[in-house]
Order: structure tokens, then sequence, then C-alpha cells
């Protein structure tokens, strides 16, 4: 199992020096430039000219590259175009905002998401099957800015339940270590500012987690669907089983593998999401910043940004395959 | 009945293994199945029949045949009488007598602690019916410990007796490891030990060598004979294959297209079928003695060619014998001699012995 996971780890490298050459590229081939767009419409072009010799801009790219790769080997991404950050430390700042919003998500996701796709399935045909399948199917066209903004409309403009942006209200004076303020709630003991930072998590992450969850309902659906057929559910009723172990024992350990799959492929996707649903809730973190990158054509943080992001989605994935072999002993690797 | 608790180890099986196992039917019979009728149908579609009239005792300890061709609802009769069938679409009706009570009417959850331990089966395909993602001691494990009072301790180490005994090699291995591990000969030997776990009182075995080869296949069944005499449990063999009745059973029915059409002992069937259905089973088996080269007597025609019952024989547009009666009149279930026969025009009494196997 260990050399499994270094051999895959090892396997990154490469990946990561071909994601940043066309990273490099990319960012490149946008229209228009980031000295053009830090000095505003009434850019002069000497200013212009100044900007790029100070980033380097002028050099030919391939020297511009090697330059890049030559400062990551010493840790260095480089600074922000816009604010003159460095892009580690913003990222640092602002990932434990996406993470949480993700992983809030994803348990949403997979919490409602598992039960309703097996009860759906165990009721195939009956009208509470057809109402989950119909919902799942709203669920998955509905996009995640336009649910974002009706979710901030209802429960936050007109009733006022829940709050409509920010991570915590600016009054509550918490104490932040990790940046991951639920987490760092919990461990200061601050229940008032856990729970604060819960409430502002809920619209975000309900916005965010309903495609994942409308994809993990279908799936588990189909997959509870056919597994509940196999001859070795049969087995199980044969032996006298009660329902409860063949339910959980029989069906869903076999019907989850191709959910956890489902699971790892929507964890990279969230990041996606994650852009539209932190720029409608003002929710600092990596997608806003990112959004905003792009905007400003500010090439370190893109660059950087989306490196990590890559990792982050390789490593996730890593995780699902060790859990997958932990699941069905059939790929397990020696 | 009396059932030996050698199979067994009495140190091991909790006290009166037995207890609370129910009393035989009023006429002795361990399980009686009369008239049953199982009908399949989707609302907005025709209704399918799959099993109609199908009446048969097993006595405790008795070797019952079943023997047709796919689609005779030989299967089917044994999932109703587990109460496996699904609950939806399908409708059962007539009586499975068990312990002067009819199974047909009990509740799932009342089936379900019958199920296993008074009545246990071994299926078809190895290679499907076994988890794969769950280890082979747990899925031993679970059977025991649902219908016995046992720590999960003693329920390994019992398991463990059980693999030894269907002839597993290095139980306390295998019983880490999974189904994927083993052969497909190693599944059925862990299937009929899971089956014979709690040693029930009738073992229902659905064509338990089908998907064997066939030097496994003889040593599967040599086992099956082996530990079902060994705890003296009533066997209820479903099968397409004469062979395997004639090693195995005491009783023959024959189903063909959802009915019974010629039940007797085996000597009986074996020694002089009357029902031409039987009769071509057995010209189409196989058989050392006949002439090299000499090619083997098929039924014509297809299981999916037949007359509905209400209409006649369903046998009749295949059957060599069959007479104008055949395609009008639903032929009914008589006595005939020392069987029960089907037919408006059975084989004749007398028929030369070398045309017939003798079991």
């Amino acid at each position: 199992m260990l050399r499994f996971v270094l051999r895959r780890l090892a396997l990154l490298v490469p990946v990561l020096v071909g994601l940043s050459i066309l990273l490099f590229a990319w960012v490149r081939a946008l229209p228009g430039d980031p000295a053009r767009a830090l000095l505003g419409q009434r850019a002069t072009p000497e200013g212009i000219a100044r900007v790029n010799e100070l980033y380097g801009f002028n050099e030919p790219v391939l020297q511009q590259y090697l330059l890049y790769v030559k400062a990551l080997l010493n840790g260095d991404f480089g600074r922000s175009i816009q604010t003159g950050q460095p892009v580690l430390e913003s990222f640092f700042e602002k990932f434990p905002a996406t993470v949480e919003l993700g992983m809030s998500a994803l348990l949403l996701a997979i919490v409602v998401g598992v039960p309703l796709g097996y009860y759906a399935a165990r009721h195939q045909g009956r009208f509470i099957d057809t109402a989950i399948v119909s919902g799942s199917l709203l669920g998955v066209v509905t996009p995640v800015f336009f649910l974002a903004i009706l979710l901030k409309l209802v429960f936050a403009q007109w009733l006022g339940w829940l709050p409509t942006s920010f991570r915590q209200d600016a009054r509550i004076d918490a104490t932040h270590i990790t940046n991951f303020y639920v987490l760092d709630g919990l461990m200061t003991q601050e229940w008032d500012a856990a729970w604060n930072a819960m409430v502002h998590l809920a619209l975000p992450a309900i916005a965010l987690g309903t495609i994942p969850l409308a994809i993990i309902v279908r799936i588990t659906r189909a997959s509870v669907a056919e597994v509940m057929h196999e001859d070795y559910v049969r087995t199980a009723e044969s032996k006298g089983l009660s329902p409860a172990v063949i339910s959980r024992r029989h069906i869903l350990r076999n019907a989850l593998l191709p959910v956890t799959t489902t699971i790892g492929l929507q964890a990279g996707l969230l990041f996606a999401g994650a852009v539209l649903t932190e720029t409608v809730f003002a929710f600092n973190g990596v997608g806003q910043y990112l959004f905003s990158a792009i905007s400003q054509r500010d090439y370190p943080v893109l660059q950087g940004y989306i490196l990590f992001i890559a990792l982050i989605y390789a490593l996730i994935n890593l995780a699902v395959d060790v859990g997958y072999g932990i699941i069905d002993p059939r790929v397990r690797v020696s | 009945m009396t059932v030996t608790s050698e199979f067994l180890d009495s140190s091991a099986a909790p006290a009166g293994v037995h207890q609370g196992r129910g009393n035989l039917n009023g006429d002795g019979t361990l399980l009686s199945v009369r008239d049953l009728a199982v009908t399949f149908g989707v609302r907005g579609q025709r209704e399918a029949r799959a099993v109609d009239e199908v009446s048969f005792d097993i006595r405790p300890g008795e070797h019952i045949g079943l023997v047709g061709e796919s689609g005779s609802g030989k299967s089917v009769t044994s999932l109703a009488i587990m109460g496996l069938l699904p609950d939806r679409g399908v409708k059962t009706s007539g009586e499975v007598r068990y312990d002067n009570e009819n199974l047909l009417t009990w509740s799932s959850r009342r089936m379900s602690s019958l199920r296993g331990r008074d009545i246990a089966m071994v299926f078809q395909d190895p290679m499907t019916s076994l988890n794969p993602v769950v280890p082979i001691g747990t899925q031993v494990t679970e059977i025991l410990r649902r219908h016995f009072e046992l720590s999960k301790g003693d329920a390994l180490a019992r398991a463990g007796e059980l693999l030894q005994k269907v002839g597993i090699p290095d139980p306390k291995r295998r019983l880490k490891e999974y189904p994927h591990q083993l052969s497909g000969g190693m599944r059925q030997r862990m299937l009929i030990a899971m089956a014979l776990a709690c040693e029930p009182r009738l073992l229902i075995a659905d064509e338990p060598t089908t998907a064997l080869d066939v030097t496994i296949q003889a040593q599967i069944l040599e086992l099956l004979k082996e530990l079902v005499a060994d705890t003296g449990a009533a066997l209820l063999m479903i099968t397409h294959d004469l062979g395997v009745v004639a090693g195995l059973c005491d009783k023959v029915n024959v189903m063909y297209s959802g009915r019974i059409v010629e039940s007797a002992t085996r000597r009986v069937l074996f020694g002089n079928p009357r029902h031409p259905y039987t009769g071509g089973l057995l010209e189409s088996v196989p058989r050392l003695d006949s002439p090299r080269g000499a090619p083997l007597t098929p039924i014509p025609g297809s299981p999916t060619n037949v007359l509905p019952w209400t209409h006649g024989c369903a046998f009749a547009p295949r059957c060599r014998n069959a007479v104008d009666d055949c395609r009008r009149v639903t032929p009914a279930l008589r006595p005939d001699g020392d069987r029960e026969l089907r037919c408006h025009n059975p084989l004749s009494d007398d028929l030369p012995d070398d045309q017939r196997t003798d079991a």
C-alpha cells in the first residue's frame, strides 16, 4: 500500500511539470495584459512599458518560464501583480475558507445524497422514487450562481434566517489559528464563533453542494438498484439475515463503489463551483480571489493557484483510490 | 426426526440446537406443498403463470428431485417455498405446509428467522452468490450469529470447523480471505458450508453443480450427499440433469412449463418413464453403454414452444405421442399405478428395458 502511494506521488511530478508549462502558456494566451489591467484606462505607453520591464514580461516566454521554475524550486511563487502580496501567503490565507466550504458542501452531498438514492432505489417506480429522481434532475441542471442568488434572496434577504455574506460576523472577536473558522472556534472553545461560522457556511454550502448531491443521488440509486438484484443479496436473504444487515453489509457496501469514484471527481469540480459561490456570498476564499485574478490577468496568482488546485485534486483522487481498495478487496494493491 | 449432531461439534453448538424448531406436519411430512401457483404480473401486461398446481411432500431425511428444463418453474417453486419471491408483481397461492402452518401466510420477519435455520438453500452460481467485498469469515459467521447466540470468537471457531468439514484446506487462512481468492469449486463448498451451518431440517439445492466444470461436479455432489446424510437433513434437489437425480434422489417430480407432469420414485421413473417428456429427457442423456457414434435423441423444439395449459397439454407441440385430445383437453395429474401422471397418451408400460436407464 505504501509503495502504491509513493509511486502515485512520484507520478505527480511529471504531471505538475507538464501542467506548469501549459498554464504558463495559457495565461499568456489570454487576451489583454496585466500591465494594462493594473494601470487602468488612462495608462500611458511609458507606464505599460515600465510595468512590463518590472515584471520581466518583455523577456522571451521561454526565459520567463525558466526563471519562474527556478523561483518555484526555491519555494517562491512570486507576488501578486495587483496587491504585491506573495502568492503563497495569500493562498494559505484563503485556502482554508474554500476547503471549509468545499468540505461542508461535499459532506452535505454525501450525507443527504446516499440515503436518498438508497431510499429511491428500494422504492423503485413508486411516487417517492419519481419525486427524488425528478428533484435530483432539477438539482443537476440548476446553475450554481443562480441557485446561490436564489438562496440568498429567499433565506437571507426575505426570511432573514441566515446571513447574506462573509464568513463570520465582524462583531465577533474570534481568534484565528488555522483560518478554518469553524475549527478555530472549536479549538479555542469560542462556541459563539464556531456557530457563527457554521451559520455563514450554510447557504454557500447548500448552493455549492446541490449539484454533487443530485449526482450522488442518481449514482447511488442506479447502483443500489443494480446490486439489489445480485445473487449474493439473494444468498444473504436465504440466510435469514435481518434487512438492516442485508442493506448495510451486502447492498450498500457494493453499491458505494461507483459512488466513491463519483465523489472523487466531484471534489475536483467543487473548485469551479466555489468561484461562483464565493463571489455571490462575498466569501473570502480561493475562488473569489481567483476570479479577480483572471479579470486582472494576474499571471503569478493564476499560475500558482491553479497549480495548487491541481495538486489537491490529484491528492483527493489518490485518497479515493486508496479508499476504493479499502472497500473492494479485488482492486486492493499489494 | 433424529438429527445427528455429529456435524456440529456439540461443545460449540449451543445447548438445544434444535430447540424451537417446528414439529412435523400432522401427516408426518416435514414440508408439504399443495396446489402451489405463482403468477408474475406487471400492471398493464398480461400475467404469466410460472408455476401451477404443484404439489409434493418431503418427509424428514428424504431426498426429492425436481427436474425440468430452464423455465419449467422449478426455481420459482423453490423461491416460493423460501419466501424469496419479490413482494411486488408476484401472486402466490396454495399452501406450503410446515410445522402445521402455511408458510405462505407468514410475515417476512417470521420467514427470515426460519430461513437459513430450518430451511436453507444452495444456489446455482457460486461465482456470483458470494458477496465479493465481504470476507469469507464474515459470510459464514453471520448466519451462525443470526440464528444462534454466539460470540464472535465462537462463531469464527465454528466457521473454521465448517470449512474443514466441506473440505476447504487451511480454514483459518481462508476465513480472512475474499471470495475472489477461491476457485469455483471452493466457493460452492463455502456456500454449502453456509447453508448447512445451522443444521437445517431441509436443504434446497438449486442446480448446485451447473456452473461447475464436470470433474468438480461429481465432488460437490458427493459432498452434498455425505453432509446431508450426516446432518439428517431432507434434500430438495432442483436440476435439469437426470444424472444428478439418479445418484441422489428417492423420489422425482418432473416439471414442464410450470406443472408437474410425472411423479414417481426414482426406480419407477427411470425404469419405465411414461410421460413422453420424461422419456425424451432420458433418451437425451449420453450413456457409456450406448453404441459408439450413435447420435443422442433430442426432444424436438424448445421450451418456448408451448401450448397454454388452459388449452390442452403444454408439451403437445413437441410431443411425438400427441393425439388430438392433447391440443384440446387439459390433462390432469392422475394416479397411474405406482406413479402420478399428467398425460392423455403415455408411453406404453412395456418398452424393452435396454431403451431405458435403470438407476
